[in-house]
């Protein structure tokens, strides 16, 4: 029995790492603010969705799949709220039993943990097939359907009555009976222990007629020796009993944990889809295109980082790029250029974990790996100069790169002169755009801006952010070529009225 | 100063048992003598001073030895000085080079000492019936390995004298009425052993001993009712029973309850403890024995080669002054770095006509005292007749070792650190001959550069007075120069940055000239490098 609500063909891989330049990632686009959002305050919730988030799946079917099970979980809160405290139920309530998993030397107690665990998952494997029954009608998608059709299919009645039978048998209340077979020093080995039926010596070997097929003996009272013979003897016979129940219990522990894991990136994404709505940003599930298809168009784009942490209304941005692997964005200072450029690779990770996005309309092909170059702190150990540093950056992320990739480089290579900075940018752009990668550059250094402009004819994106007409930045982006001019003497002016221009 | 030709303490090479003993006929086969010169042959049995200097040491304490095996080590203690002897051993190895051969050989060696371990180390309290299982299953795997060793020995793949010699030996004991009575005798017992089970029902205080009568598995069935929740490989709760069950008098009755119950197959047990108690053959047990030293050097080399090293067989040639080594390398660093994965650089020798002294200068850290190493532990480990690191070498005929490292202890004490210095070189200038190899290391490293110059250059020409084979590892390069008979090789860097080693040590004058900087395109994010590595 498997969860299956992530993927439509198989589980989560939650052991493997995420990826390499996750953590850059995080840090650049602001994502724990996101994810914050999502867990509220949970620490489970808040482990399990930044998890898929920055898992990126390239497969379309895997994203519509997520989207139709989050779209049943958006109409029908309840039955996510059922499914998750079931499953939340069951494990919780483990905690409160002994364990069975810590390192015994024998088996009993492992044996007797372990029935009392089955115990008390029975009852909650009866309250999810109750809920199967309830909801099975209610959800649409295909990854529910699925889950409430095999919940109902294995755990049937019989199955529940057969369930209890073992767990009855389990106490061993008549003794145990072990096979062996003679090891190399004769003594016993291959202890099996056999199903608990007893058959009584027949007749002639009764009245002494047939030869003997058993012989037995019982300890005197005080044989304390013997007494732990029998004891051991018992305790490897339930050798692989205890372990066989132990590992029945763990079973059913993983799937109530797989369960929950994945449900749990639900309530993340239910969470943060009422948190913005309360703020009145304007979410939608994406359309997918296929890795390869360079499709990337949305209607109001916002950074839903930006919304969360100003607890307002941001503005929202069009972007058309489509066949365009290169958006080169350029203008004002503070005229929210860095903000787009997040609310792009955010919008890209949100499409590719299968939750909605924050744009009003939204149609994008998928990548296989978004990575981001922003300014760093300067290099504590002052072993290497600043453009060193950019530029051994470049050289690890390159690795990592896997076309087609989404690259976001964030006024990149300014550590030098524009010359020098313009030349090394173009070169790494062409090679990443020569390899079919997609980029996304915030620059001001217009001899790059402009000569990409110009060479990679209709390739390109330059958007070009303004300040209004009092000088103040409304964070619109425009499609415009860029130009020669930085704002930054309007903003020195701003801030220093009084100086000599 | 270290010597290790002439050792005094010796033992015998196999273990104190008479050597040339017959076997139902056959000679006894010696894997390291050949028959020659099998008698009297001693091995020293304390490590040689030269050891140590030369990692030799790690080598020995690394190689993988079974505890009764430990007297293999002074079998590597010694020096061969005969030719014959070396090829003898080379042929073996050569031989062991098929992996069907050296495997079949291991498995033989493996069960050897698993038996022996087995039979040294009974408990005392096993009762009689544990103990004749105990024997029978020794016999049995003795038998097993007997047989797989003639099948391993019948391959044409065997061309060495030793193990042809041995295939004989085997063969006749094979056929001898000793060994096909004992195997016969251990099959019939065993099998009628291995048909038996039985069942014991414990409850409180009691146990009855039955036969088993099929009664199904009730973990499988536990398993079976609950596997639809499986979502992932599964922790093993079972408890790992290192040990039998300790049953006591307990476990003696319910044995005796078992004899009971199949009184004929342990009567016949009884009459083969009876018949077979020491079935051991000495032929057999001195082949596992000297198989140790070809198995355990080849355990030792295995990672290197398997990182694609080349080992080869040396070429030893009497009255031989010159060297032809390529592709050499320390055998005890490549081991380390194996493990970690790093590479292991290597080096060539030559030392032609004249040619005697290896003066080797150059940058700190470049690899010169592992240069030094790995020409005298391929003088030593060629001479035992093991395959040594390098792909091709010629080596001559040496009658002993001498080496002359630092010492780590007194740092402080320069004036007796150099006493000591010049009291070793006395040493060795007074033992080597011209047959003998010597590695000198930073010797007089610790005084002026002056007087370095001074003895070093006054040692030099006594060593080349003495027409021995030296390595001297110096950082003055003046040495270099000295005479015609000296070879100058220097430690290398990268040419395009001096901040890296390479470990190549090549024949070329020692300069001393500062290395040129030249700066590259460091992190290659160049639109070439970059797309070169955008499209692997």
């Amino acid at each position: 029995m498997k969860a299956h609500l992530l993927f439509p063909d198989r589980d989560f891989d939650w052991s493997s790492d995420p990826p390499t330049h996750s953590e850059t990632l995080q840090h650049d686009l602001e994502l724990p603010i996101l994810i914050r959002s999502m867990s509220g305050g949970d620490q489970f919730v808040q482990d399990m969705s930044s998890r898929v988030l920055l898992c990126s799946v390239t497969e379309p079917e895997a994203i519509r799949h997520r989207q139709q099970v989050l779209d049943d979980f958006l109409r029908h809160p309840e039955v996510l709220t059922d499914l998750y405290g079931t499953v939340t139920a069951a494990l919780s309530d483990g905690r409160s039993l002994w364990g069975y998993s810590w390192s015994y030397r024998s088996p009993s107690p492992v044996l007797s943990g372990a029935r009392q665990y089955l115990e008390m998952y029975l009852t909650h494997l009866r309250g999810l097939r109750t809920l199967a029954d309830r909801y099975t009608r209610v959800v649409r998608s295909a990854g529910l359907t699925a889950l409430f059709a095999e919940v109902q299919d294995q755990l049937d009645d019989d199955y529940f009555a057969s369930v209890e039978g073992h767990l009855r048998r389990l106490r061993f209340d008549g003794g145990i009976l072990i096979s062996a077979r003679l090891g190399k020093d004769n003594s016993g080995v291959e202890y099996v222990l056999r199903a608990p039926e007893r058959e009584k010596p027949r007749l002639k070997e009764r009245l002494g007629l047939a030869p003997r097929t058993a012989f037995s003996f019982t300890l005197p009272p005080r044989d304390h020796a013997g007494a732990q013979a029998l004891d051991d003897l018992r305790n490897r016979g339930l050798n692989q009993v205890a372990n066989a129940v132990a590992q029945s219990a763990d079973h059913i522990k993983d799937y109530f944990d797989s369960l929950r894991r994945e449900l749990a990136f639900y309530v993340g994404c239910t969470r943060l889809a009422r948190r913005l709505e309360e703020l009145g940003v304007p979410t939608c599930f994406p359309e997918i295109d296929p890795v390869g298809s360079r499709t990337l168009a949305c209607t109001e784009l916002r950074d839903p980082c930006l919304a969360l942490q100003s607890l307002g209304p941001v503005v929202g941005n069009d972007l058309d790029a489509e066949g365009k692997p290169v958006v080169v964005i350029t203008g004002a200072n503070s005229g929210g250029k860095s903000t787009f450029l997040r609310s792009m690779g955010v919008m890209q990770l949100m499409a590719q974990a299968g939750m909605f996005v924050t744009a009003r309309r939204c149609r994008v092909s998928l990548c296989t790996a978004v990575l981001t170059h922003f300014p760093r702190e300067e290099d504590q150990t002052m072993t290497r100069g600043r453009l060193e540093e950019e530029l051994a950056r470049v050289a690890e992320m390159a690795p990592l790169i896997r076309m087609p990739s989404l690259i976001l480089f964030n006024e990149s290579f300014h550590s030098t002169n524009e010359r020098e900075g313009s030349e090394i940018a173009r070169q790494i752009v062409r090679a990443l755009v020569d390899t079919r990668n997609r980029v996304a550059f915030v620059t001001h250094q217009y001899d790059f801006a402009n000569s990409m402009v110009r060479t990679l004819n209709g390739q390109v994106l330059s958007l070009r952010s303004e300040l209004g007409p009092d000088g103040v930045p409304n964070f619109r982006l425009t499609p415009d070529d860029p130009l020669p001019t930085a704002y930054g003497t309007v903003l020195y002016r701003k801030i220093f009225p009084e100086a000599e221009p | 100063m270290a010597r290790a030709a002439q050792p005094r303490e010796s033992i015998d090479t196999d273990t104190g048992r008479p050597v040339g003993r017959e076997l139902d006929g056959a000679r006894t086969v010696s894997l390291l003598y050949p028959p020659c010169c099998a008698v009297g042959l001693r091995h020293p049995l304390a490590e040689p001073e030269h050891f140590r200097d030369l990692n030799l040491h790690q080598l020995i304490r690394d190689l993988d030895l079974e505890e009764g095996d430990s007297e293999i080590r002074s079998v590597f203690y010694g020096t061969v000085a005969e030719v014959g002897v070396i090829r003898y051993r080379q042929s073996v190895f050569r031989d062991l080079e098929v992996p069907a051969l050296l495997a079949g050989l291991r498995t033989f060696k493996h069960r050897l000492d698993t038996i022996r371990l087995n039979l040294d180390r009974q408990d005392r309290r096993l009762s009689q019936r544990q103990r004749e299982g105990l024997l029978l299953d020794a016999a049995l795997t003795y038998c097993r390995a007997v047989d797989d060793l003639r099948d391993v020995l019948h391959s044409e793949d065997v061309k060495s004298p030793a193990l042809t010699e041995l295939r004989y030996a085997v063969e006749v004991y094979r056929l001898s009425e000793g060994f096909r009575r004992l195997q016969d005798d251990a099959r019939r017992v065993h099998h009628a052993l291995a048909e038996i089970a039985y069942c014991v029902r414990v409850g409180d205080g009691g146990v009855e001993v039955s036969r088993y009568q099929g009664q199904p598995d009730y973990a499988q069935e536990i398993e079976e009712t609950f596997c639809r929740f499986r979502q992932g490989d599964a922790r093993d709760y079972s408890i790992e029973y290192r040990t039998p069950p300790a049953l006591g008098h307990v476990g003696d009755r319910i044995l005796e309850f078992v004899a009971r119950l199949f009184p004929g197959p342990f009567s016949s047990l009884t009459e083969f403890a009876r018949c077979h108690g020491d079935f051991f053959a000495d032929q057999i047990r001195q082949v596992a024995w000297e198989l140790g030293f070809y198995l355990s050097y080849l355990e030792y080399v295995n990672p290197i080669r398997e990182a694609g090293l080349a080992l080869c067989y040396p070429d030893v040639v009497k009255d031989s002054r010159e060297s032809a080594i390529e592709d050499s390398f320390d055998l005890v660093l490549a081991r380390k770095l194996c493990a970690e994965g790093a590479t292991v650089v290597t080096n060539s020798v030559h030392l032609e006509g004249r040619e005697r002294i290896l003066v080797v200068s150059g940058p700190n850290q470049g690899g010169k005292t592992t240069f030094a190493r790995a020409f005298g532990q391929l003088h030593h480990l060629g001479q035992l007749g093991c395959p040594v690191p390098g792909s091709s070498a010629k080596i001559g005929l040496f009658d002993q070792i001498f080496t002359h490292f630092q010492r780590e202890e007194d740092l402080t004490d320069l004036v007796g650190k150099l006493e000591d210095d010049l009291v070793r070189a006395r040493d060795i200038l007074a033992a080597a001959t011209e047959a003998s190899v010597v590695i000198l290391n930073e010797t007089f490293a610790s005084t002026t550069l002056d007087d370095a110059r001074l003895l070093g250059g006054r040692l030099m020409k006594a060593l080349l007075h003495r027409g021995v084979r030296a390595v001297y590892v110096t950082f003055v390069d003046e040495l270099a120069s000295l005479s015609p008979e000296v070879v100058s090789m220097v430690s290398t860097v990268e040419p395009d940055d001096p901040a890296k080693r390479t470990f190549r040590i090549l024949r070329q004058p020692a300069d001393g000239l500062a290395y040129a900087l030249a700066i590259a395109e460091k992190y290659g994010v160049t639109y070439e490098r970059l797309r070169k590595i955008l499209e692997r």
